[in-house]
């Protein structure tokens, strides 16, 4: 392909080419933010690492973790393509499709695994609760946008209201870990919109209060999860036993692990979940403290990556939507591994890029397509 | 919406927005702190902790039990041995139908339902890959039915095990003793627990008792790594176990054949020591009973059936029967009058057929009512004189009685290899005050002259106490281990034990020793039921009462029933001049004791000259 033939391509397919931003790099022209696709891609090499010596070995696991990200990767470029205004156009329609769908799960949804979580497609099997961790936060950043920042408490009251129904629909089916996360997003746009401190301490007090109520709705193998959380010897063989295991998975890892396939605790199928949810114990077992910092500074960089597209993003809806989610995927990060390394309840929530599993992969690469898009759709402003 | 544009003031919001960024980087980089902390402590200060935990989990540690020591005999013939058993094992892992698989086994090698049902008992407790036994001991044909069919049944297979066996079953058990399946109170006497880790059984009796520590051997390892399911998965090292040692007996088998048969109508016992070494050659309790039930696990039934029988199977008599001695116990009285010099081998005194201490004392009768006339020491003994021993007791008095009696070995324990044995009584003005709470009298003191009253021997120690005559003096220490061999060839011999040397003269041993000649060859010997052997023997008849009769009655065997008749003692030393063997025999109820000393001496002596020579003399 000569100079001409390259140039004419990428005009055709890619419009800013077009316009002659020649400032811009190759990268940004096809909308990708080199620096985050670095950070996801060393998490993901890392990730793909572990979970061979996770899945024992096998490679077909391994192979099919690649399809899957391949997928994953198509979906974020697809969706860096556009733009963040349209995003914002779509976003409340997003947002009705995502609600409605949810109201079908809980009508006629696919029982597994004691929950309803799906609806059947034909083809595949649809997590609507997947698509809401974007409907959500794009939902609210659109409301926000248009509002005076920090928000006034009556605009706060009816993000609320946008946030708590979705929420409530998947907490019913029940899945406690994606409710978790669904509100994590949509509490994070209002974080970054400034929402007061005093809001927030309110909050958490209200939240404490309610503690007990919630407790009342919990399903009881929830409440044996934080039960077991708060002691997991409580139940040694029981529920208690993945935490335990996972401890000493962990805790027996030391400074630079056992090393690469070489860790007991998952080869001898001690630890279970070793490839999904528990995957970060394998890790640590096998790399030791060494191996988690490398880890958890990649996450930091990706996080913070996030953040700076959040920070030099040009309007509210995008700065909003950037943040809460770079907010949204560390908190996964802590969460699993706060959960695996015994500090949090286990809520049954994978590892963001690491855990081998279906949709959440999408969803997160989503995300990430999001975040490209504002990231390389910047308008030079006059001021 | 317009009234709020109004209020938008694009720089105020980015001024907020972007502290906002910051303010939530601060905050995520604390929750990365917070999980880092998490992770340093559980990686770093807990390291060990969960190291040792992750250790646990997947290490194994499976001891391997040694094999048990061998017993043999002093030449060679093996009296406990290992051999293996087959057991028919069910894995349910690799069964498909275990209902089908148990009934088609059940059938094609006549499985009892009561083996059935303690499977299934199992099969609930243990893991599904375990190894759970349907039939335990499977003869020759079940094996070679089973193997023919075992296509069919993949989860099943045969395992052989080593198990105790003792090829002499009854015959041997008196010294052997047996081992059993280790049990509560066994578990306090073994002093170090994870030398036992793999081990099913213990010595209960006997030299398997005694030899314990010995024979057990030390234990293997084997380091397994298992996974979660507790299935094996590699081998990581192992460490095999050491045998136990081998222990040669002094028992000389063919002996104890011999005797067992001897013995075989009657209830008591005999033992055969060597007196040139305290060697014992054979000791028998009849009857006795197969100590190979107590390793295959005994039944409750048959039990009860050994302890409750009349005959007192499990009762060994050799070491744990205390028999009054009887006449048995005039040689050494008579020893201790010429020795000490209260009367000269011509002392004599006439027997009218009984004995006053005093013209207003009671009668003592002698055993023959007609008087047996002018005694000394030598005629008293041969013709075993009551009168003589009653005149002679109050020269002695009490406690040069008491004192020869425990110099040859009477009331204490003869320090023989078996723990069982008890040690007898020699009576005593103390003894009897402890027992009955009255004081000791000269009718006492004759009691104990012809070995009735108090006193209580042993077999065994009736055995010790006649090599010390046959040896005049010398005392060898029972012994029933030759050597012990060890599993990388050591032979550790085990050397005669001394007691105290009896010092006495000459002239006391051989009027003593010709009397006890004179018992089998002389006319009124009263060693007429040994009858006329090929060979020069000593010997003392006995006859313990266990019948009270009264001082003016006479004693008549057809009035009292079996098991009140007296007991029969023998003792015996030949040859009289250079001792090879020493019998003790005490039979229950019935006179037969010197016939059978006499079937064991003549094969000892007659049959078996061969050995002789290659003991050296």
């Amino acid at each position: 392909m000569n100079k001409i033939d390259k140039r004419n391509f990428l005009e055709q397919w890619f419009p800013s080419y077009k316009i002659g931003h020649h400032h811009l790099s190759l990268w940004e022209r096809i909308h990708i933010d080199l620096p985050l696709l670095i950070g996801l891609l060393l998490i993901i090499i890392a990730g793909l690492l572990v979970l061979f010596s996770a899945a024992s070995e096998d490679v077909l696991i391994v192979v099919r973790q690649m399809v899957r990200f391949g997928l994953a990767f198509g979906v974020m470029f697809v969706v860096a393509q556009i733009s963040p205004s349209r995003l914002k156009l779509w976003a409340p329609w997003l947002y009705g499709i995502a609600v409605a769908l949810l109201l079908a799960v809980l009508v006629i949804g696919y029982t597994g695994k004691g929950a309803q979580r799906w609806l059947n497609l034909g083809l595949f099997r649809f997590q609507p609760s997947e698509l809401m961790k974007l409907a959500l936060p794009m939902m609210i950043a659109w409301y926000m946008s248009d509002r005076q920042l920090p928000p006034k408490a009556s605009s706060l009251a009816l993000a609320g209201v946008i946030l708590f129904v979705p929420v409530a629909f998947i907490l019913k089916q029940p899945d406690l870990g994606t409710a978790i996360m669904v509100a994590v997003a949509g509490f994070g746009v209002l974080l970054f919109a400034g929402i007061g401190w005093r809001w927030l301490i309110s909050g958490a007090v209200i939240i404490a209060a309610a503690a007990p109520v919630a407790w009342h709705f919990l399903h009881s193998y929830q409440r044996g999860r934080v039960l077991t959380f708060l002691n997991p010897e409580r139940d040694p063989l029981g529920s208690g036993y993945h935490i335990i295991q996972s401890k000493i998975a962990i805790g027996s890892g030391g400074f630079l692990g056992k090393g690469w396939l070489n860790g007991t605790q998952s080869h001898l199928n001690f630890l279970p979940e070793h490839s999904t949810d528990f995957i970060y114990s394998v890790l640590g077992e096998e790399f030791g403290l060494l191996g988690g910092f490398i880890l958890l500074s990649l996450y930091l960089l990706v996080t913070i990556r996030c953040f700076y597209i959040a920070y030099h993003a040009q309007d509210n809806f995008s700065r909003l939507l950037a943040g809460s989610l770079g907010f949204t995927f560390f908190v996964s990060v802590f969460v699993n591994i706060g959960m695996v390394s015994g500090i949090l309840p286990v809520v049954g929530l994978p590892l963001p890029l690491f855990s081998y599993g279906g949709t959440s992969v999408v969803t997160l690469m989503a995300s990430f397509g999001i975040l490209m898009s504002i990231s390389t759709h910047r308008k030079l402003i006059a001021t | 919406m317009k009234e709020q544009n109004h209020f938008h003031n694009p720089l105020i919001q980015t001024n907020v927005f972007r502290r906002r960024v910051v303010v939530v980087t601060a905050i995520v980089l604390l929750l990365a702190v917070i999980l880092f902390a998490r992770l340093v402590y559980l990686q770093v200060y807990k390291n060990h902790y969960y190291s040792t935990a992750s250790h646990d989990n997947s290490i194994n540690l499976d001891p391997i039990a040694p094999p048990r020591g061998l017993i043999y005999d002093r030449n060679g013939r093996i009296l406990a041995e290992n051999i293996p058993v087959y057991s028919l094992d069910i894995i349910p892992d690799k069964t498909t139908d275990m209902d089908v698989t148990v009934k088609a086994l059940q059938n094609l090698l006549d499985i009892s339902d009561d083996d059935v049902m303690r499977f299934y008992q199992q099969l609930k407790q243990k893991h599904q890959f375990d190894e759970i036994p349907l039939k335990i001991k499977l003869t020759q044909q079940q094996v070679a039915k089973f193997y023919v069919n075992q296509f069919r049944y993949p989860g099943a297979k045969v395992t052989a095990r080593l198990i105790r066996y003792y090829p002499y079953k009854s015959d041997m058990v008196d010294m052997l003793g047996y081992v059993g399946r280790i049990n509560d109170s066994d578990t306090k006497r073994i002093e170090d627990p994870s030398n036992y880790a793999a081990s099913n059984y213990i010595g209960k009796l006997g030299i398997e008792r005694y030899f314990e520590s010995r024979l057990h051997g030390t234990v293997g390892y084997q380091q397994i790594e298992t996974n979660a399911a507790g299935q094996a998965v590699r081998t990581l090292q192992s460490i095999a176990p050491i045998p136990g040692d081998d222990i040669y007996l002094t028992i000389d088998s063919a002996l104890q054949e011999v005797a067992v048969q001897a013995m075989k109508k009657y209830r008591g016992s005999i033992v055969a020591m060597d007196p040139r070494n305290g060697d014992i050659l054979a000791m028998v309790s009849n009857p006795s009973y197969d100590p190979n039930l107590f390793v295959r696990g005994i039944s409750n039934k048959q039990y009860n059936a050994l302890r409750d029988s009349p005959n007192q199977p499990l009762f060994n008599r050799a070491i744990r029967g205390q028999y009054p001695l009887g006449s048995v116990i005039k040689p050494i009285l008579a020893l201790e009058g010429i020795s000490s010099g209260v009367v000269t081998a011509k002392s004599r005194i006439f027997d009218p057929g009984y004995f006053q201490i005093n013209e207003a004392s009671r009668i003592y009768r002698n055993w023959r009512p007609k008087g047996q006339g002018w005694m000394n020491a030598r005629s008293a003994i041969s013709q075993s004189c009551d009168t003589y021993f009653y005149w002679l007791s109050l020269k002695l008095g009490i406690d040069r009685i008491s004192n020869v009696m425990r110099d040859f070995g009477f009331g204490q324990r003869t320090g023989i290899q078996i723990r069982e044995e008890l040690p007898g009584l020699v009576p005593s003005p103390a003894v009897k005050l402890a027992r009955t709470g009255t004081r000791w009298y000269s009718g006492d003191t004759l009691n104990t002259s012809i070995g009735q009253g108090l006193t209580l021997s042993t077999p065994l120690q009736l055995a010790v106490a006649t090599s010390i005559i046959a040896n005049r003096g010398v005392y060898y220490k029972a012994n029933l281990v030759k050597d012990i061999r060890t599993p990388d060839g050591k032979i550790l011999d085990v050397p005669p034990r001394l007691g105290t040397k009896i010092n006495m003269p000459e002239k006391a041993w051989k009027p003593i020793i010709a009397g006890m000649v004179d018992v089998i060859s002389a006319a009124k010997g009263t060693g007429y039921r040994f009858g006329d052997p090929a060979y020069t023997v000593a010997a003392k008849t006995g006859t313990a009462q266990l019948f009270d009769v009264g001082a003016n009655e006479v004693y008549k065997t057809e009035d009292v029933t079996e098991r009140l008749r007296d007991n029969s003692m023998f003792m015996a030393f030949a040859p009289v001049k250079h001792p090879k063997i020493v019998l003790a025999v005490a039979i229950q109820n019935n006179p037969q004791a010197a016939a059978i000393a006499r079937k064991v001496m003549d094969y000892y002596l007659l049959k078996q000259k061969h050995l002789f020579d290659k003991n050296g003399a």
